[in-house]
């Protein structure tokens, strides 16, 4: 999984001096035709996948998959039955790859870690006050450092988008550049909650805004708030991976979610990273899918493909 | 007043309470026995079935949870709508009868059929289950629970009271269904399929599938979401002994075609009955 962390080739330091210059940088940038945007994601959401790709592809999603619990409620027992799965998501079939990490609380990541031990899951763990990013910097930081202390491999912050909707971009963009120090070498996913966002212009903004402060991975969402991941919000984040890169700069990776429930949504996504950046980012060291309900329904296609009979979920473990 | 045009219905499957047309977008000619074509009726493919058991399985806890009065309350409902659908039904099943008045006859007796099974709603659990006299300090009750998900190929003829026959007694007790209706003659199940759109039966209790059993049977037979099959209205031996081999995998309660039973038999075929051991204390 080791993703590097390049030095940009071009620092964007004059758009990044002030809230101004960086205001004129974002709104400068070209805006999303919502419509075509809409319109391109359904489309290639109808294209039809035949059966042997399909099986490539369920086993690639598994292995992007951020198998992920954040709830209240969450147990060292859910930690370790979660934990389970990531290794062995179908304990019948050795030849099942296992996911791309666990993501939890904060305060769950020394535990997942322990019950990892000897896998190369990554845990990842979510900081600065997630979900709604509403604390002070200090304990934003500290939510970070103490989550990195305790062994996290990635962390997945939340934007301030109250200041983000505010205008105040540079608040948002010191921060990032702030987070992205207290985790050392973890790798930094930014969450923007785009459902919160409401223009795909936002979307655009905010996903360069994070790249340019300093972003491994751009995410849409927290899954707790309602639209999370959608195929055209993905494809704007993704079209500004694209640009991003084709600037010169670094490869960023990208993380749908919420929402994604069935194979057949995962699989959307697959075909539109495959069409937007190419097969260079089908990879779980630069795609992720954050989910856990899709996990199952991607065990009970595979069974579909392997045995030809529709499986069910009396087959697959109760979460 | 302009001269009314004929508006013709499109006959469709019924899914999780919904009118879809085959996913597959393909229809069949349904022909008269003389020959004279009667609609254009949807093509089911496996893929429809695969949605069906999903409906079905999704609506299957909360139909088991109502109670059984209340189960019952709608399982009348449908057969008032049928009833009010009388002359429609007739017209649907005589091209097969072999008089106006077998045709009559058929409807009402497959309305009749339904309000009898309506009332063993509330019923079926003190005539199938006991309290069981055992050695020790325990009561020990024995209850009828539903199966689960019970996958059915109604018979081709006739038409509407076999697919009653077929449906009633797995519902009744809480079960959910997926049902290939008569091939030869679908639209009085077309119809069925509307009188239970506007019961207050839950969407999703009972999906009705038309098109070719040979074709769609044995995606259900192997499915593993399925807990039972009845393969009454099966009418080639070698397709039900393969249909049986298939529905074995899960271990699926399996009804042989061309197997005799009485309505109480029927609705007894998807229940388990649940043995529970209750401490008497002092």
């Amino acid at each position: 999984m080791g993703l590097t962390t390049q030095a940009p080739s071009q620092t964007f330091s004059d758009e990044t001096r002030t809230n101004a210059s960086l205001t004129k940088f974002l709104h400068g940038l070209p805006g999303v035709d919502q419509v075509g945007a809409d319109e391109r994601a359904a489309m290639l959401s109808t294209r039809s996948i035949k059966t042997s790709a399909k099986a490539e592809g369920i086993d690639l999603a598994i292995s992007m998959i951020d198998l992920t619990t954040l709830e209240g409620m969450d147990t060292a027992g859910k930690i370790k039955t979660l934990c389970a799965k990531a290794m062995r998501p179908d304990p019948f079939d050795p030849t099942t790859p296992s996911v791309a990490a666990v993501c939890v609380y904060g305060d769950k990541v020394a535990q997942a870690k322990s019950y990892l031990t000897g896998s190369s899951i990554q845990v990842a763990a979510v900081a600065t006050a997630f979900p709604s990013g509403r604390a002070s910097r200090a304990v934003k930081l500290l939510d970070t450092s103490d989550a990195v202390a305790q062994g996290a491999d990635e962390i997945d912050m939340v934007i301030d988008r109250g200041a983000f909707l505010e205008g105040r971009y540079m608040d948002v963009f010191e921060e990032i550049q702030a987070i992205k120090v207290a985790c050392k070498s973890a790798h930094l996913k930014v969450i923007f909650e785009t459902g919160e966002l409401r223009t795909y212009d936002n979307v655009r903004r905010a996903s360069w805004l994070a790249m340019i402060a300093g972003a491994d991975f751009i995410k849409t969402s927290t899954g707790k708030v309602s639209p999370a991941a959608t195929l055209p919000v993905t494809l704007v984040m993704l079209q500004a991976i694209r640009d991003f890169h084709n600037a010169g700069q670094r490869k960023i990776g990208m993380k749908p979610a919420g929402g994604i429930r069935t194979a057949k949504d995962a699989l959307r996504y697959l075909v539109l990273v495959k069409e937007t950046l190419g097969d260079a980012w089908l990879t779980p060291d630069l795609f992720r899918l954050g989910a856990s309900s899709v996990l199952n329904d991607l065990l009970m296609q595979r069974k579909r493909l392997q045995t030809g009979a529709y499986s069910g979920p009396d087959y697959v473990t109760v979460d | 007043m302009s001269e009314h045009i004929e508006v013709r219905r499109t006959a469709k499957l019924f899914i999780g309470g919904a009118f879809p047309r085959s996913e597959s977008g393909r229809t069949y000619e349904v022909k008269s026995p003389e020959g004279k074509f009667i609609a254009n009726a949807a093509q089911g493919s496996r893929k429809d079935a695969r949605d069906a058991v999903t409906a079905a399985r999704a609506i299957q806890p909360k139909w088991a949870g109502a109670t059984a009065y209340n189960r019952g309350q709608i399982l009348y409902r449908i057969a008032e709508m049928m009833e009010g659908r009388r002359a429609q039904f007739i017209d649907e099943v005589s091209p097969w009868a072999k008089s106006a008045k077998k045709a009559e006859a058929e409807v009402d007796e497959a309305i009749d059929r339904w309000i009898w099974f309506a009332g063993w709603s509330d019923k079926i659990a003190m005539v199938v289950g006991s309290s069981n006299p055992v050695a020790g300090p325990f009561f020990n009750f024995s209850v009828p629970e539903p199966t689960g998900v019970v996958a059915a190929i109604a018979p081709n003829r006739p038409s509407l009271l076999g697919l009653v026959d077929t449906i009633a007694p797995i519902i009744v007790s809480g079960n959910t269904t997926v049902v290939i209706a008569s091939q030869d003659a679908p639209m009085a199940a077309v119809t069925l399929g509307e009188v239970l759109a506007t019961s207050d039966l839950p969407g999703g209790v009972i999906n009705i599938l038309t098109g070719s059993y040979v074709e769609v049977a044995p995606w259900l037979a192997s499915h593993m979401d399925v807990n039972a099959i009845d393969l009454s209205g099966v009418d080639d031996e070698k397709i039900a002994a393969e249909l049986e081999k298939a529905s074995a995998e899960n271990l699926k309660r399996c009804l042989r075609p061309g197997t005799e039973l009485d309505g109480l038999t029927r609705i007894k075929n998807w229940l388990e009955l649940k043995t529970v051991w209750h401490p008497r204390g002092f």
